[in-house]
Formats: structure tokens, C-alpha cells, sequence
């Protein structure tokens, strides 16, 4: 059967109506398929919940045991039947844990890629390209500005910048799941082998990381210190925090700092400077644009639905290179952390 | 060019002053002649290149990207270089970045057909900031917050020597600064000044508050007015005349009159104001000269410029500088009256007088903006670059205060860069719908570290609307405003614009709808 007929956009999400269940529905719903963890694709309520299991374990430190009654693990590879559709979750390399997943019913395959990029990540497992006849891509970064670079030059930048300011505090904002633990392993493989130190709104994930094998080496929490005195110690060293906590007041106690934020939006010169950040790092967990286009013909589905992001772009290149595109406009995922 | 695309990359984020000069002197310390002397040139915007028109980067975008998406993505970031900087297609493979030497000299003699495929060429082996950098340079415009002040002050300290010498060597010296550079490393003595036109650092003046004054042993000093104009230095060696601002900016294009006229030869001290008959006119004449690059026979009829001197450097090439300044003054006297230099004056002395009279004097220099109060200048005072103290004193006449209404704030930089301390405010007209404010003016300075923690709170509790890095907030706090002046402008909405405001109180106390309205502040000008 046309996937068309089987797969519907609703307010709560992606519907798979031979199945009952949603993939990353935005609203409490009966039946959920979560690609990963981040907040605006994996959110509580749910009756039922299949994911990977790094994924659930996610979801469970961040809204607690009680997220979802049912829970059902899936390795990657491994075929669940739900209704009459058949699930099988594969490396989206996006964030530990993070899957696409593969739809198949009456001989019609799709796959939901969720968020994913196609650079090496030593927290994750790689992307794989997965035949399908519908593949349903995001397009965060689909304009063709985006490019991301590797991710050991910007780390050279920035082990450069302190070098440079060696009295200074570098503080780099960095999403609480999946950025900052990749940011970790990649900083130590440069090999920066001094302590980091830590916002305390990592410090969950941090473990849960290390729980799942990924070495992290000595971090210290950043924010115990003396009220309104600067810490010593801080000077020269790497602080990793959320976004969010930056440019605000935590950051005043630390000792003259660096703000640098870790994102594929650095590399728009208005977005940093907007931000009040002094050195932007273009580090991304999504694909660039070239990689859209990579998957896109990797993947090789003659059909591509577009979720969220800059559709506009990715479709009309889409339909030059010969795929049927259209652009689903789900409403709900937004684009912190990128 | 990779080394300078990631210096004006870091330059255009950096905040804080001392940032950008450590960031300049890595570039002086780790890059090689001649390339860190053109990037210097390009910083303090001595490289004189033929700038392309921003159709040059139009028509290479065409031939190489798709039309379509560079309209999605231009329309996404704003800024037509860095947007076909980015979206240009990249070859990794090929980096082999050229040197900015190498690009400089090309910019410099190739043909206007064969530079724009010879840019092409460049930004295939670039990288996106590479490419950026590029085209900020080929199209004249790198504005990255760093000026040629801020250059020679990285030099300074690259060189570990005293920012003066570095003032006056710079002007003896042209991009790429080989000579200065080897001094600067110790291989060689510092450029030949002697019969340069260079720019001597200034002597400059304290500010004297009321009770400072009362202290002051006035027979001590030589008392003259202070001329509301722009600071100026006329240099004239062996025919070469310069006119440079306080900054060793050289303004002489601004005012040909003035260099025209020039017959003399030596180094004078003056402010350079805007008169008519003799008669000085107000500040805001002279701003219509300022900052212009083609200068209309209509600006030199309507705004004449005349130097007021006041000090005297070098008389031809004999250096007067140590000698004292009443000493100096009898030679400025002397020279005024051999050289009878056109378009220039003698700014007078005041006969030595009691504190009172001259709190009098200061005070009756009200608007009419000719004079903004008092210079104080010890009689055995050296030429001394730089502020001294206790030397010279700028007594100005008292400010005017206005109460107005905290309209917007900003994140500042550096240490305030968590807080916000940058303030709009405005004061109330008649609107459509009623009273309304309208922005007068923008303060950065005036209040406490205490002050500034309540009010970042205060800005924090009341936000309305956030736009960026800044805050709207509830018409609801009103801060005393002083200002040196204010003067009609067409920039600003509200049709004014203050000179030095700054934040006298904050009126914790004081209703939003007691603060002045725009009338008040419009009386206030000459």
C-alpha cells in the first residue's frame, strides 16, 4: 500500500495508523516509537514507549521513571512487530542512543531518519543508510551556507584561545545531552588531559554516559564556589555548560570568561555575536547541508518528506537531483542544541 | 591569509579592549614579514587596495551557486559577503591558502577582468572565514571593531616599548612596515623621524572637579579657555604638511583650506573649530565637516575652519618640547607674529586670576557652544606626551541634568558582559495615542558596581520585550542625565543628540511621568 495512505501528520506528530502509534509525538499519546532523547523529540506521558535502550535510559533520568508505564527496548537491527507494521530502529549517529526508524508494511518501507548526523561521534553509534521507498529527513541546517567543519579544527581554535588567555576562564556552551559528552571524548582525544569542569545540569547525563562505557576522564563540578568570588583554579581551564547558562549570571563567578558556545548556528557571524559569544565553535550534531544531500543520495528513497527546519531549500534541491519532496511541516521540534 | 582571516574572525567577537590587543600582538609575535605588516595595514586602514564593488561578489556568486538557494540563504544571514563566503563550493582537497602578501600585491596590479577570476581562484583554496576575510578585504569594508589607535598600541606592547615612540615612528614608516617591525625585534633602529611629518603624542589634560580646584596653588597655573572643537596637531616639515586629530589620525583631507595655507615650518598644537569673521561658531558647524570624504566648495564657504593655537612643538626643526610652557608660550607668540600663519589665531591667556573669578568664568561659558570652560595649565610644565598628572587641568563648566525614562538595556562587554549596563533612555512627547518617549540618548557610565547589580536587577524584573542582547523594559525608572551639550541632529529619532551623557543618579524615588519632556531638552540647545 502507498505509504501515503498509512502514515498521517497530526497535531500529536507522525501517525502510523496500522500500527496506533506515533514516531516522536510532541503530545502524551497511547503508543510512541522515540528516535532519541532530546527533549522536543522524547517527552513524558506516554503509554507505551519503544526505543533503544540508551534512549529510554535518557528518558528516564530526565522525567523520571514514571514517563511511560510500558517500555520496550530495541537493539539496533532487531525487528519489532507493532499492529501490522514492522519496527526495526537503526544508528541515526545523532546523540547516544539516537535510531531512525524503519516502517515496513504490506511491502512499503519508509524510514523516520529523526535528527542525525553523518560525522564520526565516539559517543554513538554511526549513521546507516537504509533502502527505503519513503525517507523522512529533518533539514536543521538546509541551507547551503551550513557546512560544518571538522570538528578538530574548531577544537584547535579553541585550545588556541587558551593558550592565548591564559588567565582567562573558557566557557563553552554546549547542549546538556549528547554536544557536551562528545565535546568531552573529542577534547581528550586532542589530548587535553587536564580536568574539566562541569555546569551541575550535566552532571546526570555525564554519568549516564559513563554508565553506557563512554570514558570522560576527571570532571569537576564548576559551580561550587565561594558566593560572588571568582575561583583560582578556573583560570585556563574548560567549562562546560548549557546554553542557557552562559551569558547569565552563573557565569559571573567565573574568572574573566571566554564565552564560547558549540553549535551548528556558530557559523552565521550575526547569530554569535547576537549571543554575546567571544568565540563561536561550529560543532554540530546534525548533518550540514552537503550531508543532506549525501544522504538523500546514499539513501536513494525516491520519495523524501522533510520534518522540521529550513524545508524550503532542501526541497527544491531535492527535486533538482530527481526526488519527489515534500515538506511535512510538523509543528513542534525546535532547534536548541544544534 | 589564514592566520589574518582568523585574527579579524576573533577581532570581530572580541569585546574587551585587552582581548583585541593580545590577539594583535599573537598575529605581530607569530606571523612573518611581510604578511604581519599588511594585515597590520589592513587593521588601521593604511592599505590603500582598489576595492571591488559588491557586484564583483554578485557575479562570481552567479556563476558558481545556484540562484535560488543564495536567495534563501542570503535572506538567512544578512550580509551578502559572508553569505557567498559560506555557500561557496569547497574543495577540501585543495587548500593551499596564498599568502596575504601575495594577495595585496595581486589586488594591487592585475587587471580588473583578470582579479575578479583571480579572487575565484583564491576562494577555492580558502576556507569559509578565509573566504570571508577575503572579500571583506577585496571590498574595502572589514570593519572588525579594531583601529588604527588599537594597532599601535598592540605594537607597543609587541615591542615592549612606550606607546609614544610607536606614534611617532609609525608615521615615518608605510605598509609593510618592515623598518618598524625590525625595531620593534631589536634588529635595527627606530625609523628616521627627523624629517617625516610625523605625528607627535600629545600632551593631555586631567579633569579638575570643584574640590580639586580649591586645592590647586593657582599662581602656579596659566589659565585660557577651552575651545569646543576638535584637538589638532599641524605638522609642517620640508613642505609635507599634515593636520592630525588627537588620535595621530591624519584629518588634513577634511580641512585642504587648512593645509593649503601652510607656509611655515614647524609642529603647532590648537583646536580646530569652525568661524565666521572671526566669530567661532558652535560645535555642530564643525561636526558638517567632520567624517567627509569629498569636501564641496558649498561646505568651505558655509563652515570655514580656523585653527586656535595654543602650543608650539618645534619651531622649523628645533624641538621646544622641554622647555617650559610659558617658555613655549612666548615662542608660539613669536612664531604667530613672524609667520602671520593664514587661517590661524592665537588662542589668548587669561591675566591670572582668583579661584572665584575663575569659577565665574567657567561657569558663564554657557551654550553658544564656543567654550566648554577652563584649561589649567602649570607654567613650568614640560611637553610631556601622554597625562601627566597634576600638570594640565580641564576645568569644564557644569553639565546640564535632565531626569529621563530607562527605556531599553543592553549586555555590555568584558567584566559587565553578564550585566546589563548599557542604557537607553528617552523623555516624553505628545503621540497618538497620548504621551510617549521617545529615545534621547544612550549611557554606559555613571553609576556604581552597586548600582549596577541593582539596576541589572531591576532591567531583569521589568522586561517587556527581549530582542537580542537587549531589553525592552516598563516606562517606570527614571535616571538624572548629564550631558556636556546637545545639538540638532537628523540621525535620531527624537531630532537631538547629547555630547558625553552619562547616569548622575538613578531617581529610585522619582515617577516615570515627572521625568522632562523632548521640549525641555530642545531649549537646552544654543
Amino acid at each position: 500500500m502507498h505509504p501515503e495512505r498509512w502514515v498521517q501528520v497530526r497535531p500529536e506528530g507522525l501517525y502510523v495508523v496500522p500500527g496506533d502509534f506515533y514516531v516522536d509525538p510532541v503530545r502524551p499519546v497511547d503508543r510512541a516509537v522515540v528516535t532519541h532523547g532530546h527533549s522536543d523529540h522524547c517527552r513524558g506521558g506516554h503509554g507505551a514507549m519503544l526505543a533503544t535502550e540508551a534512549t529510554l535510559a535518557i528518558a528516564a533520568a530526565r522525567l523520571g521513571e514514571g514517563m511511560a508505564p510500558s517500555r520496550q527496548a530495541a537493539a539496533y537491527g532487531e525487528m519489532v512487530r507493532i499492529g501490522e507494521v514492522d519496527v526495526t530502529l537503526y544508528p541515526a549517529g545523532h546523540v547516544l542512543g539516537s535510531a531512525q526508524v524503519l516502517m515496513e508494511h504490506q511491502g512499503g518501507r519508509i524510514v523516520v531518519s529523526g535528527d542525525y548526523k553523518r560525522r564520526a561521534d565516539p559517543t554513538c553509534t554511526g549513521f546507516e543508510p537504509v533502502p527505503c521507498d519513503v525517507f523522512v529527513t529533518e533539514a536543521t541546517f538546509g541551507l547551503p551556507v551550513f557546512r560544518h567543519p571538522p570538528i578538530e579544527e574548531e577544537l584547535r581554535r579553541l585550545l588556541h584561545s587558551i593558550e592565548l588567555f591564559p588567565e582567562r576562564c573558557h566557557v563553552v556552551g554546549a547542549y546538556t545531552l549528547g554536544k557536551a559528552q562528545r565535546l568531552i571524548v573529542e577534547l581528550r582525544r586532542a589530548g587535553w588531559d587536564r580536568p574539566i569542569y562541569v555546569h551541575g545540569a550535566l552532571a546526570a547525563m555525564n554519568e549516564l554516559y559513563r554508565g553506557f562505557g563512554i570514558e570522560l576522564g576527571e570532571l569537576r563540578p564548576a559551580t561550587a564556589g565561594v558566593k560572588g568570588e571568582p575561583r583560582r583554579e578556573l583560570e585556563g581551564a574548560i567549562v562546560i555548560a548549557p546554553p542557557s547558562a552562559i551569558a547569565d549570571r552563573w557565569a559571573r563567578r567565573l574568572p574573566d570568561p571566554v564565552i564560547c558556545q558549540a553549535s551548528g548556528w556558530m557559523r552565521v557571524k550575526q547569530r554569535a555575536k547576537q549571543g554575546g559569544i567571544e568565540l563561536p565553535l561550529v560543532i554540530s550534531d546534525h548533518a550540514d547541508w552537503d550531508e543532506l544531500l549525501q544522504t538523500l543520495d546514499e539513501v536513494g528513497a525516491p520519495r523524501v518528506w522533510i520534518t522540521h527546519g529550513r524545508e524550503e531549500a532542501l526541497q527544491y534541491a531535492a527535486r533538482k537531483r530527481g526526488f519527489g519532496a515534500e515538506a511535512l511541516r510538523l509543528v513542534g521540534y525546535d532547534e536548541e542544541g544544534s | 591569509m589564514k592566520p589574518f582571516s582568523e585574527l579579524l574572525d576573533r577581532l570581530l567577537y572580541a569585546p574587551a579592549r585587552t582581548s583585541k590587543l593580545a590577539l594583535l600582538e599573537d598575529y605581530f609575535r607569530t606571523v612573518p614579514d611581510p604578511d604581519r605588516g599588511f594585515g597590520l595595514a589592513a587593521i588601521a586602514g593604511t592599505l590603500s587596495l582598489r576595492v571591488a564593488k559588491s557586484g564583483v561578489i554578485r557575479e562570481l556568486v552567479a556563476e558558481r551557486t545556484d540562484p535560488e538557494l543564495f536567495h534563501w540563504s542570503y535572506d538567512f544571514v544578512g550580509d551578502l559577503a559572508e553569505t557567498a563566503a559560506l555557500m561557496w563550493p569547497e574543495h577540501q582537497a585543495d587548500r593551499d591558502w596564498p599568502h596575504l602578501s601575495e594577495v595585496v600585491v595581486a589586488m594591487d596590479e592585475l587587471p580588473r577582468g583578470q582579479l575578479t577570476k583571480q579572487i575565484a581562484a583564491w576562494l577555492d583554496t580558502l576556507d569559509a572565514t578565509g573566504r570571508w576575510a577575503l572579500l571583506k578585504l577585496a571590498t574595502g569594508s572589514l570593519r572588525v571593531g579594531a583601529s588604527a589607535g588599537l594597532a599601535r598600541a598592540a605594537l607597543a606592547r609587541y615591542g615592549k616599548v612606550e606607546p609614544a615612540l610607536v606614534e611617532e615612528a609609525w608615521h615615518a614608516t608605510a605598509p609593510p612596515y618592515l623598518d618598524l617591525f625590525a625595531w620593534l625585534d631589536g634588529r635595527m633602529p627606530r625609523p628616521e623621524i627627523a624629517h617625516a611629518p610625523v605625528f607627535r603624542p600629545l600632551m593631555l589634560a586631567y579633569p579638575l572637579d570643584d574640590e580639586q580646584a580649591q586645592r590647586l596653588d593657582l599662581a602656579e597655573y596659566s589659565a585660557e579657555w577651552k575651545w569646543d572643537g576638535i584637538r589638532v596637531q599641524v605638522v609642517a616639515v620640508r613642505g609635507q604638511v599634515r593636520l592630525y586629530s588627537r588620535t595621530g589620525d591624519d584629518v588634513g583631507p577634511a580641512f585642504p583650506e587648512v593645509v593649503e595655507r601652510v607656509r611655515f615650518e614647524g609642529v603647532l598644537d590648537g583646536e580646530l573649530l569652525v568661524a565666521r569673521g572671526g566669530e567661532v561658531a558652535s560645535f555642530n558647524d564643525l561636526q558638517q565637516r567632520l567624517n567627509r570624504k569629498a569636501v564641496t566648495p558649498a561646505m568651505l564657504q558655509d563652515y570655514p575652519a580656523l585653527v586656535r593655537l595654543y602650543d608650539i612643538l618645534f619651531d622649523g626643526e628645533e624641538d621646544l618640547r622641554g622647555l617650559p610652557f610659558l617658555e613655549r608660550r612666548e615662542r608660539l607668540e613669536a612664531f604667530v607674529a613672524r609667520e602671520r600663519p593664514e587661517g590661524m589665531d592665537l588662542s589668548p591667556l587669561i591675566p591670572d586670576s582668583g579661584l572665584d573669578e575663575l569659577d565665574r568664568m567657567r561657569r558663564s561659558a554657557r551654550e553658544g557652544g564656543t567654550v566648554e570652560g577652563l584649561m589649567l595649565k602649570r607654567k613650568d610644565s614640560l611637553y610631556v606626551p601622554g597625562r601627566p598628572k597634576g600638570l594640565w587641568w580641564k576645568w569644564k563648566r557644569d553639565a546640564h541634568l535632565v531626569d529621563c525614562v530607562l527605556m531599553y538595556a543592553q549586555r555590555g562587554h568584558g567584566k559587565r558582559s553578564s550585566f546589563y549596563s548599557d542604557y537607553t533612555f528617552g523623555a516624553w512627547q505628545d503621540g497618538p495615542d497620548g504621551e510617549e518617549l521617545v529615545p534621547v540618548g544612550k549611557a554606559y557610565a555613571g553609576y556604581t558596581d552597586e548600582e549596577l547589580k541593582l539596576l541589572d536587577r531591576w532591567i531583569r524584573d521589568h522586561t517587556i520585550e527581549r530582542f537580542g542582547p537587549v531589553r525592552a523594559v516598563e516606562p517606570r525608572l527614571v535616571f538624572e542625565v548629564a550631558f556636556d551639550s546637545i545639538h540638532p541632529s537628523s540621525r535620531h529619532k527624537s531630532g537631538v543628540a547629547m555630547r558625553f551623557p552619562r547616569i548622575a543618579r538613578i531617581r529610585w524615588d522619582k515617577p516615570a511621568a515627572e521625568a522632562d519632556r523632548l521640549a525641555t531638552l530642545i531649549d537646552l540647545m544654543a
